[in-house]
Protein backbone atom coordinates (compact mmCIF):
# COMPACT_ATOMS: atom_id res chain seq x y z
CA UNK A 1 0.00 0.00 0.00
CA UNK A 2 1.31 3.13 -1.22
CA UNK A 3 0.59 6.28 1.22
CA UNK A 4 0.26 9.11 -1.38
CA UNK A 5 -0.11 11.07 1.75
CA UNK A 6 3.74 10.84 3.32
CA UNK A 7 5.30 9.53 0.40
CA UNK A 8 8.16 11.78 -0.66
CA UNK A 9 10.09 11.72 -4.27
CA UNK A 10 13.04 10.81 -3.01
CA UNK A 11 11.59 7.60 -1.09
CA UNK A 12 9.19 6.74 -4.00
CA UNK A 13 12.43 7.04 -6.17
CA UNK A 14 14.63 4.24 -3.70
CA UNK A 15 11.59 2.05 -3.80
CA UNK A 16 11.22 2.00 -7.65
CA UNK A 17 15.50 1.22 -7.30
CA UNK A 18 14.60 -1.43 -5.04
CA UNK A 19 11.82 -3.01 -7.11
CA UNK A 20 9.95 -2.67 -4.56
CA UNK A 21 6.98 -0.86 -6.39
CA UNK A 22 6.75 -0.78 -9.86
CA UNK A 23 6.05 3.00 -12.40
CA UNK A 24 2.75 1.27 -12.79
CA UNK A 25 1.94 1.10 -9.16
CA UNK A 26 3.07 4.36 -8.51
CA UNK A 27 1.58 5.82 -11.04
CA UNK A 28 -1.68 4.33 -10.19
CA UNK A 29 -1.65 4.87 -6.50
CA UNK A 30 -2.02 8.65 -7.33
CA UNK A 31 -4.55 8.12 -9.69
CA UNK A 32 -6.59 6.91 -7.25
CA UNK A 33 -5.84 9.52 -4.47
CA UNK A 34 -7.27 11.42 -7.44
CA UNK A 35 -10.10 9.88 -8.01
CA UNK A 36 -10.81 9.56 -4.10
CA UNK A 37 -10.50 13.59 -3.43
CA UNK A 38 -9.82 15.48 -6.25
CA UNK A 39 -13.70 15.82 -6.93
CA UNK A 40 -13.51 17.92 -3.58
CA UNK A 41 -10.34 19.71 -4.07
CA UNK A 42 -10.25 20.41 -7.85
CA UNK A 43 -6.83 20.65 -7.83
CA UNK A 44 -6.31 19.18 -11.76
CA UNK A 45 -8.14 20.89 -14.87
CA UNK A 46 -7.15 17.80 -16.72
CA UNK A 47 -5.62 14.44 -15.38
CA UNK A 48 -3.27 11.84 -18.20
CA UNK A 49 -3.46 8.36 -18.18
CA UNK A 50 -0.41 6.35 -17.55
CA UNK A 51 1.98 6.09 -20.87
CA UNK A 52 4.37 4.14 -19.19
CA UNK A 53 7.47 4.05 -17.48
CA UNK A 54 9.17 3.31 -14.32
CA UNK A 55 10.10 7.23 -13.56
CA UNK A 56 7.94 9.56 -10.69
CA UNK A 57 5.04 11.24 -11.39
CA UNK A 58 4.63 14.87 -11.56
CA UNK A 59 1.95 17.49 -11.50
CA UNK A 60 2.08 20.46 -13.92
CA UNK A 61 0.80 24.04 -13.43
CA UNK A 62 -1.66 24.74 -16.53
CA UNK A 63 -0.18 27.42 -17.43
CA UNK A 64 3.02 24.98 -18.58
CA UNK A 65 2.60 24.07 -22.02
CA UNK A 66 2.58 20.02 -22.94
CA UNK A 67 2.65 18.79 -25.97
CA UNK A 68 -0.74 16.88 -27.19
CA UNK A 69 -2.05 17.73 -23.42
CA UNK A 70 -5.07 20.01 -22.57
CA UNK A 71 -3.27 23.87 -21.88
CA UNK A 72 -5.65 26.38 -20.68
CA UNK A 73 -3.59 28.58 -17.85
CA UNK A 74 -6.98 28.77 -16.16
CA UNK A 75 -8.58 30.89 -19.18
CA UNK A 76 -11.72 30.35 -21.00
CA UNK A 77 -9.74 31.57 -24.00
CA UNK A 78 -7.46 28.35 -23.99
CA UNK A 79 -9.80 26.07 -23.90
CA UNK A 80 -9.27 23.24 -26.11
CA UNK A 81 -6.11 24.66 -26.99
CA UNK A 82 -3.68 21.27 -27.17
CA UNK A 83 0.29 22.32 -27.39
CA UNK A 84 2.09 21.33 -30.53
CA UNK A 85 4.98 21.49 -28.58
CA UNK A 86 6.83 20.84 -24.89
CA UNK A 87 7.80 24.01 -22.59
CA UNK A 88 11.49 23.57 -21.84
CA UNK A 89 10.64 22.27 -18.17
CA UNK A 90 7.89 19.51 -19.56
CA UNK A 91 10.55 18.35 -21.39
CA UNK A 92 13.08 18.21 -19.02
CA UNK A 93 11.01 16.44 -16.79
CA UNK A 94 10.30 13.87 -19.38
CA UNK A 95 13.97 13.53 -19.92
CA UNK A 96 14.43 12.94 -16.65
CA UNK A 97 11.79 10.08 -16.90
CA UNK A 98 9.24 12.01 -14.51
CA UNK A 99 5.55 10.99 -15.77
CA UNK A 100 3.39 13.68 -16.10
CA UNK A 101 0.04 13.23 -13.77
CA UNK A 102 -2.16 16.18 -14.84
CA UNK A 103 -2.60 19.46 -14.98
CA UNK A 104 -3.50 22.07 -12.17
CA UNK A 105 -5.41 24.35 -11.28
CA UNK A 106 -4.60 27.95 -11.71
CA UNK A 107 -6.02 31.67 -11.56
CA UNK A 108 -6.63 32.84 -14.99
CA UNK A 109 -2.97 33.24 -16.67
CA UNK A 110 -1.64 33.37 -13.16
CA UNK A 111 -3.12 36.67 -12.01
CA UNK A 112 -4.81 35.85 -8.70
CA UNK A 113 -4.02 35.24 -5.14
CA UNK A 114 -6.53 31.94 -4.40
CA UNK A 115 -6.94 30.59 -7.76
CA UNK A 116 -10.76 31.50 -7.57
CA UNK A 117 -10.22 33.46 -10.58
CA UNK A 118 -9.99 30.66 -13.00
CA UNK A 119 -12.47 30.25 -15.11
CA UNK A 120 -12.43 26.51 -14.48
CA UNK A 121 -13.55 27.04 -10.86
CA UNK A 122 -11.54 27.39 -7.45
CA UNK A 123 -9.12 24.53 -6.23
CA UNK A 124 -9.90 23.85 -2.23
CA UNK A 125 -7.55 23.97 0.48
CA UNK A 126 -6.68 20.44 1.52
CA UNK A 127 -6.98 21.55 4.99
CA UNK A 128 -10.17 23.51 5.12
CA UNK A 129 -12.07 23.22 1.87
CA UNK A 130 -13.92 26.02 2.84
CA UNK A 131 -10.39 28.05 2.64
CA UNK A 132 -8.65 28.93 -0.41
CA UNK A 133 -5.04 27.15 -1.28
CA UNK A 134 -3.55 30.47 -2.26
CA UNK A 135 -2.84 31.44 -5.46
CA UNK A 136 -2.07 31.38 -8.73
CA UNK A 137 -0.76 28.22 -8.21
CA UNK A 138 -3.38 26.97 -5.73
CA UNK A 139 -3.51 23.57 -7.81
CA UNK A 140 0.05 22.68 -7.76
CA UNK A 141 0.34 23.53 -4.18
CA UNK A 142 -3.41 21.77 -2.69
CA UNK A 143 -2.49 18.69 -4.78
CA UNK A 144 1.39 17.97 -3.12
CA UNK A 145 -0.48 18.73 0.55
CA UNK A 146 -3.52 16.49 -0.42
CA UNK A 147 -1.19 13.43 -1.88
CA UNK A 148 -2.11 13.74 -5.33
CA UNK A 149 1.44 14.33 -6.46
CA UNK A 150 4.55 13.61 -5.11
CA UNK A 151 5.86 16.93 -6.31
CA UNK A 152 4.88 19.91 -9.01
CA UNK A 153 5.45 22.30 -11.02
CA UNK A 154 4.76 25.77 -10.09
CA UNK A 155 5.32 29.53 -11.63
CA UNK A 156 5.53 32.54 -9.93
CA UNK A 157 5.57 36.39 -10.67
CA UNK A 158 4.88 38.07 -7.69
CA UNK A 159 4.53 34.98 -5.34
CA UNK A 160 2.34 32.02 -7.16
CA UNK A 161 4.51 29.20 -5.71
CA UNK A 162 5.49 30.66 -2.43
CA UNK A 163 2.15 31.79 -0.82
CA UNK A 164 0.12 28.84 -2.50
CA UNK A 165 3.33 26.58 -0.65
CA UNK A 166 2.66 28.51 2.55
CA UNK A 167 -1.52 28.45 2.45
CA UNK A 168 -1.05 24.43 2.02
CA UNK A 169 2.13 23.60 4.06
CA UNK A 170 4.57 22.42 1.77
CA UNK A 171 7.88 23.62 0.11
CA UNK A 172 7.92 26.18 -3.21
CA UNK A 173 10.82 27.88 -4.66
CA UNK A 174 10.77 30.59 -6.64
CA UNK A 175 14.10 30.54 -7.88
CA UNK A 176 16.27 33.31 -9.26
CA UNK A 177 15.01 35.23 -12.34
CA UNK A 178 17.20 33.33 -15.32
CA UNK A 179 17.79 30.11 -13.80
CA UNK A 180 14.46 28.40 -15.29
CA UNK A 181 13.17 28.31 -19.26
CA UNK A 182 9.88 29.93 -19.80
CA UNK A 183 9.94 28.70 -22.94
CA UNK A 184 6.86 27.09 -23.98
CA UNK A 185 5.13 28.89 -20.70
CA UNK A 186 1.91 31.26 -20.97
CA UNK A 187 3.30 34.54 -20.65
CA UNK A 188 1.95 37.49 -17.84
CA UNK A 189 5.27 39.57 -16.89
CA UNK A 190 8.17 38.68 -18.69
CA UNK A 191 10.58 40.76 -16.22
CA UNK A 192 9.21 38.66 -13.68
CA UNK A 193 7.36 35.28 -14.35
CA UNK A 194 9.59 31.93 -13.47
CA UNK A 195 8.74 28.47 -13.14
CA UNK A 196 9.65 26.66 -9.86
CA UNK A 197 9.49 23.55 -7.57
CA UNK A 198 6.35 22.58 -5.07
CA UNK A 199 7.31 19.79 -2.94
CA UNK A 200 6.64 17.89 0.33
CA UNK A 201 10.44 18.82 1.69
CA UNK A 202 13.62 20.76 1.31
CA UNK A 203 14.86 18.06 -0.52
CA UNK A 204 12.59 17.26 -3.02
CA UNK A 205 12.22 20.77 -3.98
CA UNK A 206 15.93 20.94 -4.19
CA UNK A 207 16.05 18.18 -6.20
CA UNK A 208 13.47 19.17 -8.66
CA UNK A 209 15.00 22.37 -9.44
CA UNK A 210 18.19 20.38 -9.94
CA UNK A 211 15.88 18.83 -12.93
CA UNK A 212 14.55 21.86 -14.85
CA UNK A 213 17.23 24.70 -14.22
CA UNK A 214 19.97 25.45 -16.41
CA UNK A 215 20.47 27.54 -19.59
CA UNK A 216 17.91 26.95 -22.30
CA UNK A 217 18.83 28.30 -26.10
CA UNK A 218 15.18 28.66 -26.60
CA UNK A 219 14.92 31.41 -23.62
CA UNK A 220 17.36 34.04 -24.03
CA UNK A 221 16.92 35.20 -20.46
CA UNK A 222 18.27 32.38 -19.26
CA UNK A 223 21.66 31.98 -17.64
CA UNK A 224 23.87 28.59 -16.30
CA UNK A 225 23.83 28.00 -12.92
CA UNK A 226 26.81 29.32 -11.26
CA UNK A 227 26.87 26.40 -8.80
CA UNK A 228 25.83 22.69 -9.20
CA UNK A 229 22.53 22.35 -7.03
CA UNK A 230 23.46 20.69 -3.33
CA UNK A 231 20.82 18.81 -2.22
CA UNK A 232 21.09 19.89 2.06
CA UNK A 233 22.02 17.44 4.19
CA UNK A 234 23.48 19.44 7.49
CA UNK A 235 21.02 20.13 10.30
CA UNK A 236 23.00 23.20 11.75
CA UNK A 237 22.86 26.99 10.49
CA UNK A 238 26.42 27.75 12.02
CA UNK A 239 27.51 30.71 10.68
CA UNK A 240 24.35 31.58 8.49
CA UNK A 241 23.59 35.28 9.21
CA UNK A 242 19.89 35.60 9.11
CA UNK A 243 18.52 38.83 8.33
CA UNK A 244 15.24 40.21 9.70
CA UNK A 245 13.75 42.95 8.18
CA UNK A 246 11.35 44.41 10.59
CA UNK A 247 8.96 46.53 7.88
CA UNK A 248 8.31 42.76 6.58
CA UNK A 249 7.61 41.07 10.15
CA UNK A 250 5.95 43.94 11.88
CA UNK A 251 3.19 44.82 8.87
CA UNK A 252 -0.05 45.31 10.50
CA UNK A 253 -1.52 42.91 8.01
CA UNK A 254 0.08 39.89 9.48
CA UNK A 255 -2.54 37.82 11.67
CA UNK A 256 -0.88 37.58 15.34
CA UNK A 257 -0.86 33.89 14.68
CA UNK A 258 1.13 33.85 11.82
CA UNK A 259 3.85 36.37 13.33
CA UNK A 260 4.09 33.96 16.66
CA UNK A 261 5.09 30.80 14.07
CA UNK A 262 7.27 32.85 12.25
CA UNK A 263 8.94 34.62 15.72
CA UNK A 264 9.76 30.87 17.08
CA UNK A 265 11.00 29.81 13.75
CA UNK A 266 13.39 33.12 14.01
CA UNK A 267 14.54 31.77 17.79
CA UNK A 268 15.06 28.74 16.13
CA UNK A 269 17.28 30.16 13.36
CA UNK A 270 19.60 30.86 16.53
CA UNK A 271 19.54 27.50 18.39
CA UNK A 272 20.84 26.02 15.44
CA UNK A 273 23.73 28.45 14.99
CA UNK A 274 22.51 30.97 13.13
CA UNK A 275 23.45 35.22 13.85
CA UNK A 276 20.07 36.55 13.92
CA UNK A 277 20.19 40.28 13.78
CA UNK A 278 17.18 43.32 12.40
CA UNK A 279 17.46 44.96 9.60
CA UNK A 280 15.30 47.43 7.57
CA UNK A 281 14.60 47.56 3.80
CA UNK A 282 12.20 50.86 4.54
CA UNK A 283 10.45 51.50 0.80
CA UNK A 284 10.33 47.84 -0.25
CA UNK A 285 6.61 46.66 1.36
CA UNK A 286 4.57 49.84 0.92
CA UNK A 287 6.16 50.30 -2.54
CA UNK A 288 6.87 46.83 -3.71
CA UNK A 289 2.94 46.50 -4.21
CA UNK A 290 2.41 49.49 -5.96
CA UNK A 291 5.40 49.15 -8.17
CA UNK A 292 4.63 45.53 -9.10
CA UNK A 293 0.99 46.05 -9.86
CA UNK A 294 1.93 48.94 -12.83
CA UNK A 295 4.79 46.60 -14.02
CA UNK A 296 3.05 43.41 -13.78
CA UNK A 297 -0.20 44.65 -15.82
CA UNK A 298 2.18 46.68 -18.67
CA UNK A 299 3.22 43.63 -19.49
CA UNK A 300 0.61 41.50 -19.32
CA UNK A 301 -0.88 43.75 -21.04
CA UNK A 302 1.56 43.56 -23.89
CA UNK A 303 1.82 39.48 -23.58
CA UNK A 304 -2.42 39.09 -23.76
CA UNK A 305 -2.29 40.60 -27.03
CA UNK A 306 -1.56 37.68 -28.55
CA UNK A 307 -5.31 35.95 -27.71
CA UNK A 308 -6.59 37.42 -30.43
CA UNK A 309 -8.80 34.42 -32.28
CA UNK A 310 -6.62 33.80 -34.80
CA UNK A 311 -4.02 31.32 -34.52
CA UNK A 312 -5.10 29.25 -31.25
CA UNK A 313 -7.44 29.50 -29.15
CA UNK A 314 -11.02 30.69 -28.60
CA UNK A 315 -12.25 33.01 -31.13
CA UNK A 316 -16.21 34.27 -30.93
CA UNK A 317 -18.74 33.45 -33.66
CA UNK A 318 -20.35 37.07 -33.31
CA UNK A 319 -17.75 39.16 -35.33
CA UNK A 320 -18.84 40.39 -38.46
CA UNK A 321 -15.44 42.02 -39.48
CA UNK A 322 -12.49 41.49 -38.12
CA UNK A 323 -11.74 44.52 -35.21
CA UNK A 324 -15.36 42.82 -33.99
CA UNK A 325 -14.09 39.83 -33.86
CA UNK A 326 -10.81 40.81 -31.95
CA UNK A 327 -12.85 42.50 -29.53
CA UNK A 328 -15.63 40.31 -28.93
CA UNK A 329 -13.32 37.03 -28.48
CA UNK A 330 -11.31 39.20 -26.05
CA UNK A 331 -14.81 40.42 -24.05
CA UNK A 332 -15.91 36.93 -24.20
CA UNK A 333 -12.98 34.43 -23.74
CA UNK A 334 -11.01 36.98 -20.65
CA UNK A 335 -12.57 36.97 -17.34
CA UNK A 336 -12.54 39.94 -14.96
CA UNK A 337 -8.86 39.86 -13.64
CA UNK A 338 -7.21 39.56 -17.07
CA UNK A 339 -9.12 42.09 -18.46
CA UNK A 340 -8.51 44.57 -14.93
CA UNK A 341 -4.92 43.81 -15.69
CA UNK A 342 -4.55 44.51 -19.63
CA UNK A 343 -6.47 47.87 -18.73
CA UNK A 344 -4.42 48.99 -16.13
CA UNK A 345 -1.27 47.97 -18.17
CA UNK A 346 -2.62 49.51 -21.16
CA UNK A 347 -3.47 52.97 -19.17
CA UNK A 348 0.33 52.38 -17.93
CA UNK A 349 1.89 52.33 -20.85
CA UNK A 350 -0.32 54.89 -23.05
CA UNK A 351 0.88 58.50 -24.11
CA UNK A 352 0.70 60.78 -21.37
CA UNK A 353 0.90 58.22 -18.67
CA UNK A 354 3.92 56.43 -19.48
CA UNK A 355 6.65 58.54 -17.10
CA UNK A 356 4.02 59.25 -14.01
CA UNK A 357 2.93 55.11 -13.99
CA UNK A 358 5.09 53.09 -15.66
CA UNK A 359 8.30 54.49 -16.36
CA UNK A 360 8.01 55.41 -12.17
CA UNK A 361 7.31 52.17 -11.25
CA UNK A 362 10.91 51.27 -13.14
CA UNK A 363 12.86 53.06 -10.89
CA UNK A 364 10.83 51.96 -7.75
CA UNK A 365 12.50 49.04 -8.72
CA UNK A 366 15.63 50.04 -8.51
CA UNK A 367 15.24 51.23 -5.89
CA UNK A 368 14.03 48.02 -3.91
CA UNK A 369 16.60 46.60 -5.75
CA UNK A 370 19.39 48.58 -4.09
CA UNK A 371 17.20 47.82 -0.78
CA UNK A 372 17.43 43.80 -0.53
CA UNK A 373 21.16 44.27 -2.02
CA UNK A 374 22.34 46.60 0.94
CA UNK A 375 20.93 44.45 2.93
CA UNK A 376 22.81 41.05 1.25
CA UNK A 377 25.93 43.04 2.92
CA UNK A 378 25.58 42.07 6.00
CA UNK A 379 23.36 39.10 6.02
CA UNK A 380 22.98 35.84 3.54
CA UNK A 381 19.39 34.66 4.39
CA UNK A 382 16.33 37.44 4.88
CA UNK A 383 13.53 35.94 6.67
CA UNK A 384 9.78 36.98 7.20
CA UNK A 385 6.60 35.63 6.80
CA UNK A 386 5.60 34.70 3.26
CA UNK A 387 1.65 35.06 3.62
CA UNK A 388 0.62 37.74 5.80
CA UNK A 389 -2.70 35.65 6.89
CA UNK A 390 -3.38 32.01 6.84
CA UNK A 391 -5.71 30.57 4.32
CA UNK A 392 -8.49 32.75 3.97
CA UNK A 393 -12.14 32.08 2.68
CA UNK A 394 -13.12 31.82 -0.43
CA UNK A 395 -15.37 34.27 -1.45
CA UNK A 396 -13.51 36.78 1.43
CA UNK A 397 -11.84 38.87 -0.98
CA UNK A 398 -13.33 38.27 -4.96
CA UNK A 399 -14.88 41.60 -4.92
CA UNK A 400 -12.80 43.79 -3.39
CA UNK A 401 -9.08 43.18 -5.94
CA UNK A 402 -7.18 45.69 -3.57
CA UNK A 403 -7.71 43.43 -0.76
CA UNK A 404 -6.92 40.29 -2.94
CA UNK A 405 -3.67 41.97 -4.11
CA UNK A 406 -2.12 42.50 -0.51
CA UNK A 407 -2.31 38.73 -0.23
CA UNK A 408 1.16 39.30 -1.87
CA UNK A 409 2.74 42.02 0.19
CA UNK A 410 5.85 40.14 1.56
CA UNK A 411 6.25 37.99 -1.62
CA UNK A 412 6.11 40.66 -4.35
CA UNK A 413 9.56 42.84 -3.09
CA UNK A 414 12.10 40.03 -3.46
CA UNK A 415 10.66 38.78 -7.00
CA UNK A 416 10.83 42.51 -8.03
CA UNK A 417 14.93 42.32 -7.25
CA UNK A 418 14.76 39.06 -9.26
CA UNK A 419 15.86 37.16 -6.21
CA UNK A 420 15.30 33.53 -5.45
CA UNK A 421 12.60 32.84 -1.95
CA UNK A 422 12.10 29.18 -0.51
CA UNK A 423 8.41 28.69 1.56
CA UNK A 424 9.10 26.40 4.46
CA UNK A 425 6.22 25.54 6.49
CA UNK A 426 7.00 26.79 10.45
CA UNK A 427 3.80 26.45 12.16
CA UNK A 428 -0.15 25.79 12.50
CA UNK A 429 -2.40 29.22 13.16
CA UNK A 430 -5.74 28.14 13.88
CA UNK A 431 -5.35 24.70 12.93
CA UNK A 432 -3.82 25.89 9.65
CA UNK A 433 -0.22 25.90 7.81
CA UNK A 434 1.65 29.13 8.51
CA UNK A 435 4.67 29.77 5.78
CA UNK A 436 8.72 31.18 6.50
CA UNK A 437 9.75 32.95 3.83
CA UNK A 438 13.60 32.83 3.30
CA UNK A 439 14.96 35.24 0.52
CA UNK A 440 18.91 34.91 -0.62
CA UNK A 441 20.53 37.15 -3.20
CA UNK A 442 20.56 35.57 -6.71
CA UNK A 443 21.97 32.18 -7.40
CA UNK A 444 21.92 31.84 -3.76
CA UNK A 445 19.61 28.63 -4.10
CA UNK A 446 21.86 26.31 -2.21
CA UNK A 447 22.34 28.29 0.69
CA UNK A 448 18.60 28.24 0.92
CA UNK A 449 17.83 24.55 0.77
CA UNK A 450 20.57 24.07 3.71
CA UNK A 451 18.59 26.86 6.17
CA UNK A 452 15.52 25.12 4.61
CA UNK A 453 16.52 21.79 5.13
CA UNK A 454 17.69 22.43 8.94
CA UNK A 455 14.67 24.48 9.84
CA UNK A 456 12.10 21.20 8.77
CA UNK A 457 14.03 18.75 10.50
CA UNK A 458 14.16 20.92 13.60
CA UNK A 459 10.44 21.87 13.48
CA UNK A 460 9.51 19.10 12.39
CA UNK A 461 6.34 20.02 10.59
CA UNK A 462 3.85 17.09 9.97
CA UNK A 463 3.03 18.66 6.02
CA UNK A 464 -0.33 15.95 6.06
CA UNK A 465 -3.52 18.18 6.70
CA UNK A 466 -5.37 16.13 9.38
CA UNK A 467 -8.68 16.10 7.74
CA UNK A 468 -7.01 13.46 5.30
CA UNK A 469 -4.53 11.50 7.74
CA UNK A 470 -6.14 7.81 8.07
CA UNK B 1 -5.89 60.27 -11.08
CA UNK B 2 -9.66 59.51 -12.21
CA UNK B 3 -10.28 57.45 -14.89
CA UNK B 4 -14.04 58.89 -16.37
CA UNK B 5 -16.08 57.13 -19.00
CA UNK B 6 -14.70 58.20 -21.98
CA UNK B 7 -10.75 57.50 -20.86
CA UNK B 8 -11.93 54.19 -20.18
CA UNK B 9 -13.59 53.05 -23.43
CA UNK B 10 -10.83 55.05 -25.17
CA UNK B 11 -8.62 52.30 -23.10
CA UNK B 12 -10.65 49.35 -23.48
CA UNK B 13 -10.36 49.85 -27.62
CA UNK B 14 -6.30 50.43 -27.39
CA UNK B 15 -7.01 47.03 -25.47
CA UNK B 16 -9.05 45.59 -28.03
CA UNK B 17 -11.80 44.59 -25.12
CA UNK B 18 -15.49 45.69 -26.09
CA UNK B 19 -16.89 46.07 -22.98
CA UNK B 20 -20.63 45.04 -21.79
CA UNK B 21 -21.91 47.99 -20.12
CA UNK B 22 -22.30 46.26 -16.65
CA UNK B 23 -18.36 45.78 -17.00
CA UNK B 24 -18.02 49.64 -17.83
CA UNK B 25 -19.47 50.34 -14.50
CA UNK B 26 -17.81 47.91 -12.50
CA UNK B 27 -14.46 47.56 -13.71
CA UNK B 28 -14.61 51.47 -13.91
CA UNK B 29 -14.92 51.64 -10.38
CA UNK B 30 -12.54 48.54 -9.49
CA UNK B 31 -9.85 50.73 -11.79
CA UNK B 32 -9.82 53.51 -10.29
CA UNK B 33 -9.63 51.73 -6.96
CA UNK B 34 -6.02 50.22 -8.28
CA UNK B 35 -5.14 52.97 -9.83
CA UNK B 36 -5.30 55.10 -6.79
CA UNK B 37 -3.59 52.49 -4.87
CA UNK B 38 -0.36 52.37 -7.80
CA UNK B 39 -0.14 55.93 -7.80
CA UNK B 40 1.51 55.47 -4.48
CA UNK B 41 5.10 55.11 -6.56
CA UNK B 42 4.50 59.03 -6.89
CA UNK B 43 5.65 60.06 -3.55
CA UNK B 44 9.17 58.98 -4.31
CA UNK B 45 11.41 61.48 -5.63
CA UNK B 46 13.33 59.09 -7.95
CA UNK B 47 15.00 62.04 -10.26
CA UNK B 48 18.21 60.46 -10.06
CA UNK B 49 17.54 56.58 -10.24
CA UNK B 50 17.74 55.07 -13.29
CA UNK B 51 15.12 52.26 -14.51
CA UNK B 52 14.98 48.88 -14.19
CA UNK B 53 13.04 46.73 -17.17
CA UNK B 54 15.35 43.31 -15.79
CA UNK B 55 16.27 41.80 -13.12
CA UNK B 56 19.64 40.33 -14.22
CA UNK B 57 22.17 41.81 -16.28
CA UNK B 58 22.08 40.61 -19.83
CA UNK B 59 23.61 42.31 -22.49
CA UNK B 60 23.24 41.21 -26.34
CA UNK B 61 22.94 37.78 -25.98
CA UNK B 62 23.59 35.70 -29.65
CA UNK B 63 22.95 32.88 -31.21
CA UNK B 64 24.34 31.03 -34.16
CA UNK B 65 22.55 31.49 -37.43
CA UNK B 66 21.81 27.74 -37.83
CA UNK B 67 18.72 26.39 -39.03
CA UNK B 68 17.37 24.06 -36.96
CA UNK B 69 13.77 21.57 -36.93
CA UNK B 70 10.72 23.95 -36.69
CA UNK B 71 7.13 23.11 -36.61
CA UNK B 72 5.04 21.91 -39.95
CA UNK B 73 2.41 23.59 -40.96
CA UNK B 74 0.16 21.47 -39.53
CA UNK B 75 1.26 21.70 -36.63
CA UNK B 76 1.07 25.58 -36.41
CA UNK B 77 -1.90 25.30 -37.52
CA UNK B 78 -3.45 22.48 -35.77
CA UNK B 79 -5.32 25.32 -33.30
CA UNK B 80 -6.75 27.40 -35.56
CA UNK B 81 -9.86 28.33 -35.19
CA UNK B 82 -10.69 28.64 -38.76
CA UNK B 83 -8.12 27.78 -41.68
CA UNK B 84 -7.59 28.16 -45.42
CA UNK B 85 -4.81 25.80 -47.08
CA UNK B 86 -1.69 26.73 -45.55
CA UNK B 87 -3.55 30.19 -44.33
CA UNK B 88 -5.07 31.33 -40.71
CA UNK B 89 -8.75 32.37 -41.81
CA UNK B 90 -9.90 35.74 -40.63
CA UNK B 91 -13.08 37.79 -40.87
CA UNK B 92 -12.86 41.06 -43.53
CA UNK B 93 -11.84 44.23 -42.55
CA UNK B 94 -12.04 46.88 -39.90
CA UNK B 95 -8.83 46.20 -38.89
Amino acid sequence: MIDTLRLTAEEAARLLRAKEITGAELYAAYRAAIDERDPELHCYLHVCDDEGGEGIPIAVKDVIGTKGIPTTAGSKILEGYVPVYDATVAARCKAHGLRILGKTNTDEFAMGSSTENSAFGPTKNPWDPSRVPGGSGGGSAAAVSAGLAPWALGSDTGGSIKQPSALCGNVGLRPTYGTVSRYGVVAFASSLDQVGPVARNVRDCAYLYSVIAGRDPCDSTTVDLPNAVRLPETDSLDGLRVGVPKEFNEHEAIEPGVRAAVERAIELCRELGAEVGECSLPRSVDYGMPCYYLIAPAEASSNLARYDGVRFGYRSPNGSDRLEMYERTRDEGFGDEPKRRIMVGTYALSAGYYDAYYGQAQKVRTVLIREHADAFERFDVLVSPTSPSVAFELGAKTANPLAMYLSDLLTIPSCMAGLPGLNVPCGLSEGLPVGLQLIGPQFSENTLFRAGHALEQALAFDPVPPRLAP
Amino acid sequence: MAIDREQLLHVAHLARLELHEEEVERLGAQLNDILDAVSKVSELDLSDVPPTSHPLDLVNVWAADEPHECLSVEEALANAPEREGAYFKVPPGGS
